[in-house]
């Protein structure tokens, strides 16, 4: 089989292959110049960070025999040949677990709540004042921007240890973090039936119940929802500054070396996240079909 | 003046039996849901010992603490808290970048149409687990291998991104137009060629785009990581709040909001640079 190339005149050709290098040569330049400010910044953090490859060379082998460690048991033996031993304390951990979950859930609600108390003021077509807005805004803004944790640490020291700092704080953040979801809904939502409501000399509280709120429920719960996703695995980790959750058992076995009970503890963690994963998009799925899914 | 006409009820309920007449288990749907979501969490907050003395004696602890925190004030340690900041920063860059170099090969075993599903499956269940895993974990995993310090707080952020890449970039590669990849197999390229010439050039914008955002988003992760040890200005958060000093932890969290609003913002000039004014998936 012959392959048939049209070939054009070298004095063509060069002409249009120096027009083409020319075009490909700025763009080059600046991709160059991009790279070399990239990588000097990545040198500048390497050196903040005190990157020291020869301690990761030498302990690298740690980080993979630390999952060595931890999937075998004091026996010796591999932890899924005697899976009774490996997850011995599994009565306390489900315990813990549990509260995890609950602690979540109570958060998510509480910061749902208060999310939907504060988003009628945030958001720009339902605003009594322009101030009111200002306020309300920034307040959520504050309350997303600082990590729970942060709050946990605070309110560990008011509130005492234990789950109701966590509660407290995963509630603020969930305010934070809907009122702005919850008021973007409101936006896009249709003022049409708001002004049907306000001729027939509505109050604004009226006009909200009856022309808003039935527009924006199922946008609201779907995004509670995914809220709820999140804030399990943010309430897994609340334990380690003491506000409650599994994480409190997590920690301790991390710190004190008891290796098979921290596969055992990061099994529990990861398939009850798969499993509300799965159970949350099926439930958004069922409630508002497909279309909700966001 | 009209009087509005008599409104006949039953006529009405006869012509839209629809509304009237909802079956009981329509109607009672909503209650039944809102009565069992309360139930949980009167439950819960009775298990997670919620007591209203406990609730007002740490608010007005809270409001004895905000008192205390004003004015946000460094004291002597300014220069000390620039540094953690910069280390936070340095920590999210380094940690996001490493995670995406190792993830963009992965990521290509986990899309649909370059590899089977046989390989795909592991490989996406893998990244699954990893995402599972909190960041803060990875953080303490990381301390005992490396010890403490930001060195630690990086390799967490970079194996936890890893996770969360891998994903993101394997939907950007299966998103993209198959033309191209046809294209390149029709003048005779090899596999490689076809992901190199086809795939890289639609994907790449893309990929730059969440690699940003997600330094971003690190920024905040970062902070928090110190808190177990994994240096960076979480770390003097921390010391600070454990030792009840105020002042400097509203000057703390005050420093955070900043950055995090600048480098917001910087990101955001940046994204819209390298990928046009088209929303970040």
């Amino acid at each position: 089989m012959t392959i048939a190339v049209s070939i054009l005149p070298e004095q063509q050709l060069a002409t249009l292959n120096a027009a083409y290098s020319q075009a490909v040569a700025r763009r080059r330049w600046r991709l160059l110049f991009g790279a070399v400010v990239f990588a000097a910044a990545l040198l500048l953090a390497a050196v903040g960070a005190e990157v020291n490859l020869r301690t990761l060379f030498t302990h690298f082998g740690n980080f993979v025999s630390y999952f060595d460690r931890i999937l075998t048991l004091d026996s010796g033996q591999r932890v899924w040949t005697d899976v009774g031993e490996w997850l011995w304390g599994w009565r306390k951990w489900l315990k813990m677990l549990g509260e995890t979950l609950l602690i979540s859930y109570v958060g998510t609600l509480t910061g749902a709540v208060f999310a939907f108390g504060l988003n009628f003021f945030a958001a720009e077509n339902t605003s009594p004042s322009p101030w009111l807005r200002f306020v309300v805004r920034r307040l959520l803004e504050f309350a997303r921007t600082v990590p729970g944790i942060v709050f946990a640490l605070i309110f560990v020291i008011a509130f005492g240890l234990g789950p109701m700092a966590g509660v407290l704080a995963i509630a603020i953040h969930s305010t934070g973090a809907l009122g702005k979801l919850f008021s973007e809904i409101v936006e896009n939502a249709d003022m049409k039936p708001v002004e049907g409501i306000r001729s027939t000399g509505a109050s604004w509280l009226s006009c909200m119940r009856f022309a808003i709120v039935p527009q924006v429920t199922a946008g609201y719960a779907s995004y509670a929802l995914l809220r709820f996703e999140i804030n399990v695995r943010e309430a897994s980790v609340m334990g380690f500054v003491g506000a409650g959750g599994i994480g409190q058992e997590l920690v301790v076995a991390i710190r004190k070396f008891y290796y098979s009970d921290v596969s055992a503890i990061l099994l529990a963690i990861i398939v009850t996240v798969f499993i509300i994963d799965i159970g949350t998009g099926w439930l958004r799925g069922r409630l508002f079909g497909k279309e909700a899914r966001t | 003046m009209t009087r509005p006409q008599e409104v006949d009820t039953a006529q009405i309920r006869a012509r839209y039996p629809d509304v009237f007449d909802r079956p009981a288990s329509a109607r009672l749907a909503m209650p039944a849901m809102i009565v069992a979501a309360l139930a949980i969490l009167v439950y819960g907050l009775v298990d997670l010992d919620f007591s209203p003395s406990r609730f007002f004696a740490g608010l007005s602890q809270l409001g004895w603490i905000s008192v205390m925190m004003i004015p946000p004030d460094p004291g002597s340690s300014l220069p000390v808290y620039l540094k953690a900041l910069g280390e936070t920063l340095s920590i999210a860059l380094l940690g996001t970048t490493l995670a995406a170099v190792f993830a963009l090969p992965v990521s290509l075993l986990a899309a649909r149409n370059i590899v089977p599903n046989i390989l795909r499956f592991p490989v996406r269940r893998f990244l699954d687990s990893i995402r599972g895993v909190d960041t803060l974990i990875w953080a303490l995993v990381w301390i005992n291998v490396v010890g403490l310090g930001p060195f630690a707080g990086v390799l967490a952020i970079a194996v936890s991104d890893f996770g969360a890449f891998g994903k993101l970039f394997s939907e950007a590669i299966e998103g993209a137009d198959q033309k191209q990849v046809e294209g390149i197999r029709a003048s005779g390229g090899s596999a490689l060629h076809e992901i190199r010439f086809g795939l890289m050039p639609q994907v790449l914008p893309v990929i730059a785009g969440q690699v940003l955002y997600f330094i971003e988003s690190n920024t905040r992760s970062a902070t928090i990581i110190g808190i177990v040890g994994a240096g960076g200005i979480g770390l003097q958060l921390a010391e600070q709040i454990r030792v009840l000093e105020w002042q400097k932890v509203s000057f703390l969290i005050l420093m955070i909001l900043v950055a995090v609003a600048a480098i917001d913002f910087i990101s955001g000039k940046l994204r819209f640079a390298i990928i046009g004014r088209r929303a970040v998936a």
